[in-house]
């Protein structure tokens, strides 16, 4: 059976379509049959993230429109053999992006992939509706900040009440958080929420904490997702993120901590 | 403790961390905006709260903005809950 999984937050830049690249890439490498969706219409950046703009011919109106087939407007991942992606129209607005026609190709795509990842847009308006509506699982993504935990919940109160899982009466949709951005340094200074605080606050199972890292801008300017690079902490943890929800037991939760500095790191000036 | 005073102390290093600050807030803000969730508030609430006020006028002097009725949620229960403040010097009409 296929699954769903939206990649949402409510608040923007929090780092849902970071996130949706990774994820969707790592997953692929594991040998699943995956392919990542940019909801995100008029603003399309995930095929940057992916370092497939230059590829990009139809998009995801062209196909509900029945302009091309889904097969047309697929692309290849360049890094992974079992990753497609689909990407978002820059040039119409989000109204092009009705629920049937999702419906439809979601269907479609059910037939031959194992994951279906949804990079939401910001927001609660139609877009980020739209990328929840039909999701089987979610990554919450939230930034330990308070606007960001406070639009999270908004986004799980939307998804308890108006998805379709809960609309049709079958099981709630499976909610993940997922903290990025964490810093352990200020953590500790007492300057921002700790993973544990946020938990408390949102109630909802922990799948995973991606550090504040600037590897991901680097990943970014490359076109290359973070989970891609090597000898990093955010491709580490993305990987955990990976593993534990495939169900991989006793990953232990890294880089929640301040690293202490090894006697030859200090020396070298390693940070 | 006023704003001022408060990040005055906290730039003196002797205040709550904010942090701690920020995880109250939230847990505050949060349950008031979950239980506000859920099913909107019924199109009677004004009508009602009109009529109280005609009913309430009749045996105490309180203006419009000393009444307030609103449906809240309390777990399983719905909760209408109907807040009157009183003036100081309470006088009765009759
Ligand atoms: N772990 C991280 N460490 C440092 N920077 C990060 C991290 N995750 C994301 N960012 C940065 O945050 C910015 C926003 O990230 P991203 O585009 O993934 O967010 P988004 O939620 O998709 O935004 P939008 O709501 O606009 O779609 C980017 O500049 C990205 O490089
Ligand atoms: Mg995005």
């Amino acid at each position: 059976m296929s699954k769903v999984i939206v990649v949402t937050s409510g608040k923007g830049g929090v780092g849902k379509t970071t996130t949706s690249a990774s994820f969707s890439s790592g997953l692929a490498l594991r040998g699943n049959k995956t392919v990542v969706i940019d909801f995100d219409v008029g603003l399309r950046n995930l095929d940057l993230i992916m370092g497939c703009e230059r590829r990009v011919v139809y998009d995801i109106i062209n196909v509900i429109n029945g302009e091309v087939s889904l097969k047309q407007a697929l692309i290849k991942d360049k890094n992974c053999d079992n990753l497609y992606i689909l990407p978002a129209s820059q040039t119409r607005d989000k109204e092009a992006l009705n629920l049937e026609g999702v419906e439809r190709i979601l269907n479609e795509l059910r037939e031959t992939f194992d994951y279906i990842v949804c990079d939401s847009p910001a927001g609660i308006e139609s877009g980020a509706f739209t990328a929840m509506y039909f999701a089987d699982e979610a990554l919450v993504v939230t930034n330990p900040e308070v606007s960001s935990v406070r639009d999270s919940d908004r986004i799980l109160g939307i998804l308890a009440a108006k998805s379709k899982r809960a609309v049709d009466g079958l099981d709630s949709v499976k909610e993940h958080l997922l903290v990025t951005r964490y810093d352990p340094k200020r953590v500790e200074a007492g300057e921002m929420l700790s993973v544990t605080d946020i938990q408390e606050i949102l109630r909802i199972p922990l799948i995973g904490v991606i550090p504040e890292s600037e590897s991901v801008l680097q990943a970014s300017n490359a076109g290359t997702p973070a989970i891609h690079l090597d000898k990093s902490d955010v491709a580490e943890a993305y990987r955990d993120v990976v593993g534990r929800f495939m169900g991989e037991e006793g990953l232990p939760m890294r880089f929640v901590t301040v690293e202490k500095k090894g006697f030859f790191k200090r020396l070298l000036g390693g940070r | 403790m006023s704003m001022i005073s408060g990040l005055i102390s906290y730039l003196r290093g002797n205040e709550k961390k904010t942090a701690i600050v920020a995880k109250e807030r939230l847990q505050i803000i949060l349950a008031h905006e979950r239980a506000g969730r859920g099913a909107p508030a019924p199109d009677y609430l004004p009508a009602l709260q009109e009529e109280l006020m005609v009913v309430i006028a009749k045996y105490i002097h309180i203006d419009r903005e000393s009444i307030n009725v609103q449906l809240e949620k309390h777990g399983e229960y719905d909760v209408l809950e109907l807040n009157i403040t009183l003036p100081d010097k309470m006088r009765l009409n009759r």
